[in-house]
């Protein structure tokens, strides 16, 4: 049986702090209604991803049936089900990236990191995202680590790029 | 204030309707030209999801949903031309593109909107290939349901009546685009998560998505065995729905040739649940006494329909204790079964077969909960049964679509048969207990009994015209002698939830309350046969009430087989003895 989460956060108190963070911020919003997409937006800032007891959390918090929130966040690309790893790649395959080799750009990441997108590596370090246009289809195709952005791509510069991040 | 008419060309014909009509109402209830539908359902899904019921709009670069869009003065509509008439062909094949084509051996295919909309529109091939790579797993999850996602066609009718009739969103669609799917919480499956089984989706679904979990494989098995002895109990809606399954009219009394197909199918005695209503009336009606009387808790809801209780114990845990203690009719059955008539009988218990037919999908959850073994505990000691011998009160449910099925494997011609009554004792019933299938029935029932138990007169007028009828919530003040006796009746669980916050705040102003989980109450459950007729529930409730009105005997506490189950076997209603084998308890299943 599933601990409580009650107890669970007696006993991790790093845990706690995090769901009083979430909790805070849904006690200032003025009318929660209308609010899922925002509070899920700030819990997975807060936890880097939304696990099922985050959701359970919100939908009780807000008073919004449990399969309301679980279509919103099946529904939005953007909210992550999977705890995102230290990096994030994002490889862009907008009309412009693909037809100048985004996908084998593509192909190359996910054989280095052995991950599909959507994924994490075991070690936590990469998760893979895919994109369709980052504006900047000049520079086509583009990688996105973090907050660098990588134009004129290619396969054999995929290891080189990875290596930067630990 | 009057309701501005406009004026719409549809098919180049003139007409007026009222503002705010939309395109469909006003072909369909003025024009009188159908307009295809698959998603759309009559004020409870009407989201323009399946793009089927387009027409044309001149002006409109694009063809319209026509369940969604309102007409607007002036306003030509062409229903009928080859533009319109591709492009609803092409939506079906669209949708057939990935639907599995084993529609002859599909629970479906006779009744199926999907295959008929295809036949109507004269869809002969599909163009498009399937795109889905492999099939999507079957939630089997669910004691009372099974949902095939392969052959969902997306329409949210499910997720409509879960949500805005129910109240419980057990499900919605989840995921986007051509990944789309309606599944639960996290995909825990209907099993594992609110679903109180009442099975309201599948009586909307339009293919062949939601059925129940067919029980008929384990009924014929007992029927072959003849080391058993298998004996039926029919719930009291199913006898003013089942002939629709064999073509009768709408709302016929089927109660005798009920009784002769389920005796021709082999069951050793054909009972009725009614006998049980009968005995929920005594037990219940004296709870209620009680409470009034020694100032217990306050108001006293009833506890018979199984989608209701689960729905309570997941979402009101904090009020149970009003919720009456009495077993549901088809759990005493069981019970009474095993025990009384066993012992009368001289059978052994382990040898009776008990198989309900009900209007409900739920009573299959019900019957599984795992303190329903009364039965077994009265034997135990008596005839030194371990632990691991147990058996259930009740064994098989069959909904009233699923014993029509057996009727029809059997090649039992139901609509010719000479009618048969039930067997003796547990065959006997009232008026009072043929009620319990209409909302407002079980209050009703309690009513006749309790006035009489209370006044020690008898009721001049037995109809309570107050708490019948198809409304969500009806209300009545009772006049017991000079006590007023606040009642409410609420089908339906989202007009349950309603007098339900009212409890938890303290605020409930009744004494007595009625739930009944289906909308109409058991004869719009979930296990009914599946009607295209937008007056079915008001066609089964004149059945009903014409069987009560045609019964020598309307009140539970003159049924003589009840008098002689308490004088030989539990003494007085509420005794020890009842207690223990026909009540029970709840439990929390807040999943907060």
């Amino acid at each position: 049986m599933k601990m409580n989460l009650e107890d669970r956060l007696k006993e991790n108190p790093e845990l706690k702090k995090q769901f009083d963070v979430l909790d805070a911020y849904i006690g200032e919003l003025g009318t929660p209604e209308g609010s899922l997409i925002n509070v899920l937006h700030r819990a997975q800032e807060i936890f880097g991803y939304l696990p099922d007891e985050v959701l359970e959390f919100v939908s009780s918090r807000l008073n919004v049936p449990r399969s309301t929130v679980y279509g919103v966040v099946t529904f939005y690309h953007f909210f992550s089900r999977v705890p995102k790893g230290r990096h994030t790649v994002t490889v862009c395959l907008g009309t412009a990236c693909y037809v100048r080799g985004g996908n084998a750009v593509y192909e190359k990441v996910m054989r280095t990191l052995g991950i599909k997108a959507g994924e994490t590596t075991r070690d936590g370090r990469f998760s893979l995202d895919l994109v369709r246009c980052v504006g900047a289809c000049g520079l086509a195709p583009v990688v996105v680590i973090d907050k660098d952005t990588y134009g004129r791509s290619t396969p054999e510069k995929v290891a080189m790029l990875l290596n930067k991040y630990a | 204030m009057e309701t501005r008419m406009l004026n719409v060309k549809i098919n180049g014909r003139d007409y007026q309707v009222p503002d705010g009509t939309t395109i469909l109402k006003a072909a369909r209830e003025y024009a009188k030209i159908d307009v295809p539908t698959l998603c759309y359902l009559e004020g409870i899904s009407e989201e323009g999801a399946c793009a089927i019921c387009v027409v044309e709009v001149k002006g409109a670069r694009n063809l319209q949903r026509a369940c969604v869009v309102k007409v607007t003065e002036g306003m030509e509509v062409w229903t009928n031309t080859s533009r319109v008439r591709e492009a609803r062909k092409l939506n079906v094949e669209l949708l057939l593109a990935n639907h599995p084509k084993d529609c002859l051996t599909c629970e479906r295919s006779q009744n199926c909107d999907l295959r008929e909309l295809a036949s109507e529109l004269g869809v002969r091939e599909v163009e498009f290939p399937r795109t889905r790579t492999e099939w999507l797993p079957i939630d089997n999850t669910s004691l009372s349901l099974v949902r095939d996602p392969n052959k969902c066609v997306l329409c949210r009718r499910c997720v409509n009546v879960c949500a805005k009739v129910q109240s419980v969103y057990a499900i919605d669609i989840m995921g986007r685009g051509s990944n789309s799917t309606v599944s639960t919480f996290l995909d825990e499956g209907l099993g594992n998560v609110e679903c109180v089984n009442c099975g309201q989706c599948l009586l909307v679904c339009p293919t062949g998505a939601i059925t129940e979990r067919s029980e008929i494989p384990d009924v014929w098995k007992a029927l072959g065995d003849p080391d058993k002895v298998v004996v039926v109990e029919t719930a009291p809606a199913v006898r003013v729905a089942i002939g629709e399954e064999f073509g009768m009219p709408d709302g016929t009394q089927a109660t005798g040739k009920m009784a002769a197909a389920l005796r021709s199918l082999g069951f050793d005695k054909v009972f009725d649940t009614d006998f049980s209503a009968d005995l929920t009336i005594m037990e219940e009606g004296f709870e209620l006494i009680g409470r009034i009387k020694n100032g217990g808790v306050l108001p006293l809801i009833t506890s018979c329909s199984p989608g209701w209780i689960k729905f309570a114990e997941t979402f009101f845990p904090k009020v149970l204790d009003h919720v009456s203690t009495c077993k549901s009719p088809q759990q005493m059955f069981g019970t009474v079964t095993k025990t009384y008539w066993a012992e009368k009988m001289g059978i052994d218990p382990r040898k009776i077969v008990v198989v309900s037919v009900m209007p409900c999908t739920a009573k299959k959850f019900e019957k599984e909960r795992p303190e329903m073994k009364t039965a077994f505990h009265y034997w135990q000691e008596k005839l030194g049964l371990k632990d691991e011998e147990a058996f259930k009160d009740v064994d098989c449910v069959l909904t009233t679509r699923e014993a029509a099925r057996m009727i029809r494997e059997a090649g039992i011609d139901f609509a010719n048969l000479p009618d048969e009554d039930f067997d003796k004792p547990l065959g006997e019933s009232t008026g009072a207990a043929v009620i319990f299938g209409a909302t407002g029935g079980v209050m009703e029932a309690a009513l006749r009994t309790a006035y009489e138990v209370l006044t020690k007169k008898s009721l001049a007028k037995l109809d309570f015209e107050d708490v019948r009828g198809l409304e969500g919530i009806k209300t009545a003040d009772v006049d017991i002698d000079g006590m007023i006796l606040k009642v409410a009746v609420a089908n339906g669980l989202g007009n349950a939830r309603v007098l339900m916050e009212q409890v938890q705040k303290g605020e409930s102003p009744y004494h007595f309350i009625e739930i009944m989980c289906c909308p109409g109450g058991c004869l719009g459950g979930g296990g009914q046969p599946i009607s295209d007729n937008p007056d079915i529930k008001k066609r089964r409730a004149e059945a009903i009430y014409r069987e009560d009105a045609g019964k020598p005997i309307r009140k539970s506490h003159e049924n003589p087989e009840i008098t002689e189950i308490y004088k030989d076997f539990l003494g007085e209603p509420n005794s020890e003895k009842a207690h223990h084998l026909l009540h029970t308890e709840y439990c929390d299943r807040s999943c907060k």
